[in-house]
C-alpha cells in the first residue's frame, strides 16, 4: 500500500534527471517573405526532444527541413517562432557572445567535412581551440590524443588533400571533439562515403557515444545509419515530425506513409517476386506475408508451429534477421494457400501468437 | 647614339618602373586588401552585413575601376599635388598609380574571397568564431594562393599602366619607349624597352606562380 506513495516521492527527482539535451517546443521557421513574396515555411511546428546521452536521428528526404532542424540547435539558424532549449539555455534568447560560448559546447560534423585545405590535419583539429583562445602548449596536449582516438595518430602533418574521404571525416569528428563538448550534431555525416567507410565512421561515432557520454544528434536521408547507431529516431517530412520513438519501435512499426517508403528500401522485395505480386486472389493463388519477428516473438520457433498450424505447406521466399537499436528484428516473407480455410487459420494463430504480419498480395 | 649612353637610359628608366610599380603595389595593395575583405563579407547576410555600404563602395570601385588609366593621371592632379606637392616627376606619378591599383586589387581579393567554399565558414561559426577570427583564420588563410595570384597579376598590370605616366613625366620604361624609340625614331631602343619590360613580367608572372604553389595545399598528392 505504500508502493504509489514511494514512487510519488522519487518522480520529481527522476524527472529532473531525464529533462532533455535538447528540446523543440513549437518550433516554425520561414524564409523569406519579405518584399511580397510568400514566406517558404521550411519547418512547421516541430515538438523533439533528445534525452542526455542518446544518440538520436532524424530522417527524412531531402527538402524536408532537416537541415535547418540541426542549425537550430547551433544557432546557425534562428527559429521563427517556437523554442529551442539546448541544455536547460534557450537557444533564441542568447546574444551573439552567448551563442558563441553555447557554440563551443556543441560540435559539429558535416556531409562535405568542410575542413580547411591550408592546415595540416593537426592544425585542423587544432581550430576551434584557437578561437576559444586555448594557449599553444594545452593545443598540443589536446589534439594528439584526439587525432590518436580517431585512429590518425600518424596522419597529424598531413593536408587534407592527402587524406580519403573517411580519415578526412575522422579528422572533423576530431576537430568537433576538440572543445570537450556535450553534444554533437551530425549533419549527414556519412552521405558522401562509400557504405563501408560509412560503417567504420558510425563505429566511431557510436564508441564516441559511449565512451565520453556525449549525446549525438545526427540528421540523414539514410535508414541504414538511424538503424545501425540510433537510439532514437524522429522521421520529418514537410517540416512536420510524423513519427518519432525508439528506433526500434518505429521500425517494427512504421505508422507513417513516410516511413515505411524510407524502410521500403530496407524491407525491399527481390525483383522477381515483386514483379507477380497481384492485389486479388484467383483460385488456387497463393496468399504473400511478410511476418515479422522482435521482442519476444524473435526467440520462439514459430515458423515451424505455423506450418503445422497452417495444415498446408508455408514456401519462405525472402527474409533476413537485423540488430536495429541493438535487438534482434526478423522479417520473413512467406507464401501459402489463399484458401479461405487457411486464411483463417492463420489469423487465428497470428492473433494468438501476438505475430506482426502484413499481407502484400497474392501470386499464382 | 652610343651603347653606353643606351645602357644607362635603360637602367635609369628601369629603376623608375621599378620604385613606381614596388610602391604604387604595395601602398595600393595593402588599402585595397582590406576595401577587398569588406566587399566580400559586407553583403545581405554575410558576416559583416552592410548591404547599402556594400553597394555604395562596388559602385565608388566601379567607377574607379572604368576610368581609363590615362584620364585619371590627369583628373586627379590637384590631389596629387595636395600629396607629393609636385604634378610631375616620379613621385608624383606613384599617387594615380596607387589609386588605380586600389579599386584593382580590392575586386580581384573580393573574388580571391567569394570562392572559398561557404562551408567553411559555417563550420568557423558552429566552432564559435567571431566575424574577426573567421576573417584572419579561415577567409585569408585559404585565400592566399589566390591572393599571391591576385597580386602577382596587380603587378603586371602595374607595369603596364607605368607606361603611361609619361604623360605627367614620371618617366620609366615606358615613356623611354615613347620618347626615344618612337619620337626620335630609334627602333633599337624601342626594342631594348619591349625586351626590357618582357623580361620584366616574365619575372614577377613567374616568382607569384611560384609563391602562390608554395601556399596551394589544395592538390596535394600522397
Amino acid at each position: 500500500m505504500t508502493i504509489p506513495n514511494a514512487a510519488a516521492s522519487v518522480a520529481p527527482s527522476a524527472s529532473a534527471q531525464t529533462k532533455p539535451m535538447v528540446s523543440f517546443e513549437g518550433v516554425i521557421k520561414r524564409f523569406g517573405g519579405t518584399g511580397g513574396q510568400p514566406a517558404f515555411t521550411a519547418l512547421d511546428g516541430i515538438d523533439f526532444s533528445v534525452s542526455h546521452g542518446a544518440i538520436a536521428g532524424i530522417i527524412g528526404r531531402s527538402g524536408a527541413g532537416k537541415s535547418t532542424l540541426i542549425r537550430l540547435v547551433n544557432g546557425l539558424e534562428k527559429a521563427t517562432s517556437g523554442k529551442v532549449v539546448v541544455d536547460g539555455i534557450e537557444v533564441g534568447g542568447l546574444s551573439e557572445t552567448g551563442l558563441r560560448d553555447l557554440r563551443r559546447q556543441i560540435g559539429m560534423i558535416f556531409q562535405h567535412f568542410n575542413l580547411l585545405t591550408s592546415r595540416t590535419a593537426f592544425d585542423n583539429v587544432a581550430l576551434p581551440l584557437e578561437i576559444a583562445g586555448v594557449d599553444s602548449q594545452s593545443i598540443k596536449a589536446k589534439v594528439g590524443p584526439l587525432l590518436d582516438l580517431v585512429g590518425l595518430g600518424d596522419k597529424a602533418n598531413r593536408y587534407p588533400s592527402e587524406l580519403s574521404g573517411g580519415q578526412k571525416q575522422r579528422v572533423g569528428i576530431a576537430r568537433a571533439l576538440a572543445t570537450d563538448p556535450k553534444l554533437l550534431l551530425s549533419d549527414e555525416a556519412t552521405s558522401a562515403l562509400d557504405p563501408e567507410t560509412t560503417q567504420s565512421i558510425l563505429e566511431l561515432l557510436k564508441r564516441i557515444n559511449a565512451e565520453l557520454g556525449l549525446t549525438v544528434l545526427l540528421i540523414t536521408h539514410e535508414m541504414e545509419v538511424v538503424k545501425t547507431i540510433a537510439t532514437d529516431v524522429a522521421v520529418i517530412d514537410k517540416g512536420r515530425i510524423v513519427e518519432a520513438g525508439s528506433t526500434f519501435d518505429v521500425y517494427a512499426n512504421p505508422a507513417h506513409e513516410t516511413t515505411r517508403t524510407l524502410l521500403a528500401s530496407a524491407l525491399a522485395l527481390p525483383e522477381w517476386l515483386r514483379s507477380g505480386i497481384k492485389r486479388s486472389p484467383s483460385a488456387g493463388d497463393r496468399a504473400l506475408v511478410r511476418l515479422v519477428f522482435f521482442g519476444e516473438t524473435a526467440f520462439q520457433p514459430l515458423t515451424g508451429r505455423l506450418v503445422a498450424e497452417l495444415g498446408a505447406d508455408v514456401n519462405i521466399l525472402a527474409g533476413g534477421i537485423e540488430e536495429i537499436g541493438g535487438k534482434p528484428f526478423g522479417s520473413l516473407v512467406v507464401s501459402y494457400s489463399a484458401d479461405p480455410a487457411v486464411i483463417a487459420r492463420a489469423e487465428k494463430f497470428y492473433a494468438e501468437t501476438g505475430l506482426k504480419t502484413e499481407v502484400l498480395g497474392y501470386v499464382a | 647614339m652610343s651603347p653606353d649612353m643606351l645602357f644607362n637610359l635603360l637602367l635609369k628608366a628601369l629603376l623608375q618602373t621599378l620604385h613606381m610599380v614596388a610602391v604604387a603595389g604595395i601602398i595600393g595593395s595593402l588599402i585595397g586588401l582590406p576595401i577587398g575583405i569588406f566587399l566580400a563579407t559586407s553583403g545581405k547576410g554575410e558576416l559583416f552585413p552592410a548591404p547599402t555600404v556594400n553597394r555604395i563602395l562596388g559602385l565608388v570601385v566601379n567607377a574607379a575601376r572604368s576610368t581609363p588609366f590615362i584620364i585619371l593621371v590627369v583628373a586627379i592632379i590637384p590631389f596629387t599635388r595636395l600629396i607629393t606637392g609636385t604634378s610631375i616627376g616620379t613621385s608624383a606619378a606613384i599617387v594615380p598609380l596607387t589609386i588605380a591599383t586600389i579599386p584593382f586589387f580590392a575586386r580581384l581579393v573580393e573574388a580571391a574571397i567569394r570562392e572559398i567554399d561557404k562551408g567553411l565558414i559555417e563550420a568557423a561559426r558552429a566552432m564559435g568564431a567571431t566575424p574577426t577570427q573567421i576573417v584572419f583564420k579561415v577567409l585569408l588563410a585559404e585565400a592566399r594562393p589566390s591572393l599571391m595570384a591576385a597580386l602577382t597579376m596587380t603587378m603586371v598590370s602595374l607595369i603596364g599602366y607605368s607606361a603611361m605616366v609619361g604623360a605627367v613625366g614620371g618617366g620609366g620604361l615606358g615613356d623611354l619607349g615613347i620618347r626615344y624609340g618612337y619620337q626620335r625614331f630609334m627602333p633599337e631602343m624601342m626594342l631594348a624597352v619591349v625586351v626590357v619590360l618582357i623580361v620584366l613580367v616574365q619575372l614577377v608572372q613567374s616568382a607569384g606562380d611560384a609563391l602562390a604553389r608554395r601556399f596551394d595545399k589544395r592538390n596535394r598528392k600522397n
